[in-house]
């Protein structure tokens, strides 16, 4: 079958009326979520990740794609009316954003980071759908050791390229790694750093460690910072409908953002909120009018919206064609994934295709969803944007427990759950970036095990490891991946590497 | 690490207590590493070799955080506030113990109350019955419509049935 037979038939599957209720809901729980002040799509999908235990496979991964389409919409939302990005991604959003909102002109910057929102993630949805497939049939050529170059390069791009500090960042990925080997070794069963304590054999669970650490960790972090910024919510006037000269300023800078960040997004690498950064300065520079930058440009806003969406589509195509998460954001889906002992990768597409292509197409699905409730409802986000701060996180406290209470109510876990919480809190404080520590965890084991494939093919020998082109390639940017940067903030250039930071996403 | 931002570069106190903590976990890894029956087979590396590799790992994190301490190169960061911190610890240690005993509602709507003190909401007596009633429709919500499994108190039991 060709590509668009499998996605005519994902339709089929997405359009069944218990699957479109779900992905409503997934869109409407996303976007709520996704709107509250200081969580970003990961955190959005972290919590959310109980509500959808209780469904089958497919229902539940449905609920979630629009989860994370609907988490991703209500950050956009967040930051240009707060000015306080939930997300990494969203920071460039904020920069114009909130100065036209300031101005009065916050209908029009939503409609178009909604609008363009929309586009973007309609032209990347396809792309993954079409993309897919040739990945798929390169991945099954990769073995052990070609795994392992990839896993490397994600390593480094998640923690040490972007960000002001190599050491924090690798300091953070080293923790989730040591994290990761905590439990049974997955290729001879042998125990390892279990301490005796029975509940550690199964590992640290990767939604345990998120939701303590995002959700945990940041509301102990405000709560620390007492009441040192007070946030002003600037509020919708006017229409929220685009004028004739804000589409015409609009539409070029979507497809523009769109063609930016999908294949950042795509490339098995983090760093995927680059795109939003690149996006900007091409707008800066092709604008007719770049004075106005800073000053609430709808070019600034209308095309890293559009890049941020497309690369969160295009992250989506290394985590279902080779299981590899390149964010937070993925490394939680994975999880979702694999609690229905689901292994994304191109396996997958082959052992249940009905469940990818339905999942694609839910996305698609999702995306029109977003568009058609959410400008009507901007009101109603609005309204939750001013939920004051105590009962803002005593509530996001509450279902950051009953996530953990709901998959495991032992002592043990909730422990875990206070501990990791702290670290985060902690880590914050001390300016660690958090998304490697979740990345290491979920991917160390994945990494260990084909490197050790990989040696086990070659009797040990190490040099195997750099003895095919693609191979070498891929451990060579890795390395590089990691000098550069260093080499640039050594020399006093990494003011832009700052910038970068991955910070929540 | 060019950050810099400290207005004195003088030797970080708290780099100092990380990078003894990062070389501790080393050890630990280090140590259990060694004491795991090392089953390498063709590849020559075993279920110790993860450990080991990032417990050393750890170490040199551990040199590198200290160098960067000593010479002032860390970054600065604002001192917290450690009462507000200490109200949600409580509020999770009393759900976390009263959790099996009081069913999920007393003991979320706990935390709840202690992180709205923590946040400012000192009212006890307005914000306790808020978070109980809170937790019981979450309870509600999330137990008998999305089936997730929470554990239930005497209250759950006579509110919702068995």
């Amino acid at each position: 079958m060709t590509t668009f037979e499998f996605l005519l038939q994902g339709l089929g599957t997405a359009m069944q009326p218990m699957i479109l209720l779900y992905a409503l809901i997934g869109v409407v729980l996303g976007t709520a979520v996704g709107v509250l002040p200081g969580i970003g799509p990961a955190l959005t999908v972290a919590l959310l990740l109980p509500v959808t235990y209780g469904l089958d496979p497919a229902g539940s991964l449905v609920m979630f794609a629009g989860i994370y389409y609907g988490g991703m919409y209500g950050g956009s939302t967040t930051s240009i009316l707060l000015n306080t990005p939930g997300e990494s991604a969203s920071i460039v959003t904020a920069l114009e954003g909130n100065k036209m909102a300031r101005a009065g002109r916050g209908g029009p910057a939503l409609a178009t980071a909604a609008i363009g929102s929309f586009v973007a993630g309609l032209i990347a949805t396809l792309l993954l759908a079409f993309l897919a497939p040739t990945v798929v049939k390169l991945a099954l050529v990769f073995g052990p050791r070609e795994y392992f170059g990839l896993m490397l390069l994600a390593f480094v791009t998640v923690s040490a390229a972007f960000g002001d500090s190599a050491l924090k960042g690798l300091t953070s990925l080293f923790i989730g790694l040591a994290l990761a080997t905590v439990g049974i070794d997955q290729l001879t069963g042998a125990a390892r750093l279990s301490f005796g304590v029975p509940q550690l054999l199964d590992g640290i669970e990767v939604t345990t460690l998120a939701v303590a650490m995002f959700a945990l960790g940041e509301a102990l972090f405000v709560a620390s910072q007492g009441s040192r910024a007070e946030e002003i919510v600037e509020t919708v006037k006017g229409s929220v409908w685009m004028s004739r000269s804000d589409w015409a300023r609009s539409w070029k800078p979507w497809l523009r953002g769109t063609v930016i960040g999908f294949p950042i997004g795509a490339m098995p690498a983090g760093g995927a909120e680059i795109g939003t950064f690149l996006s900007y300065a091409a707008e800066k520079r092709l604008a007719k009018n770049p004075e106005e930058f800073g000053h609430g440009a709808i070019e600034g806003v209308a095309g890293p919206e559009a890049a941020n969406n497309a690369s969160a589509a295009g992250t989506l195509v290394p985590l279902l064609t080779l299981g590899l998460p390149t964010s937070a954001t993925a490394a939680i889906m994975l999880a979702g994934f694999q609690q229905f002992g689901l292994q994304p990768g191109p396996l997958l597409f082959v052992t249940n295709p009905q469940l990818v292509w339905g999942l694609i197409a839910s996305l698609l699905i999702a995306n029109v969803m977003l568009l058609v409730l959410n400008l009507p409802l901007i009101g109603l986000w609005v309204k939750l944007l001013t939920i004051p701060r105590p009962w803002l996180y005593s509530g996001i406290l509450l279902f950051a427990t009953l996530g953990t209470i709901g998959a495991n109510p032992s002592a043990v876990e909730l422990t875990m759950l206070l501990i990791f919480g702290l670290m985060g809190f902690l880590m914050r404080v001390y300016g660690y970036p958090i998304a490697p520590v979740v990345v290491g965890l979920i991917l160390g084991p994945m990494a260990e095990q084909q490197l050790r494939r990989a040696l086990s093919i070659s009797q040990g020998d190490w040099m195997t490891l750099i003895s095919t082109p693609v191979s070498a390639t891929l451990i060579m940017c890795a390395i590089l991946a990691l000098v550069v940067p260093m080499f640039l903030r050594w020399r006093g250039k990494g003011a832009v590497l700052s910038a970068v930071a991955s910070d929540a996403d | 690490m060019t950050q810099g931002s400290a207005p004195a570069r003088r030797p970080n106190g708290a780099a100092f207590v990380i990078a003894a903590f990062l070389a501790a976990i080393g050890a630990v890894l280090i140590r259990e590493a060694g004491i795991i029956p090392d089953k390498g087979g063709y590849s020559g590396v075993g279920p110790g070799g993860m450990p080991l590799l990032v417990g050393w790992g750890m170490m040199i994190l551990a040199v590198w955080t200290a160098i960067d301490a000593w010479k002032g190169r860390f970054g600065a960061h604002e001192k917290p506030e450690f009462g507000p911190v200490l109200w949600i610890v409580l509020g999770l240690i009393l759900q976390l113990s009263l959790l099996k005993v009081a069913g999920f509602a007393v003991a979320s709507g706990l935390l709840f109350a202690c992180t709205a003190f923590a946040f400012g909401k000192r009212k006890l007596v307005l914000t306790l019955p808020i978070g109980f009633i809170f937790a019981f429709l979450v309870y509600g919500i999330f137990d008998r419509v999305l089936q997730l499994n929470l554990p239930a108190g005497p209250l759950e039991t006579l509110i919702y049935g068995g």
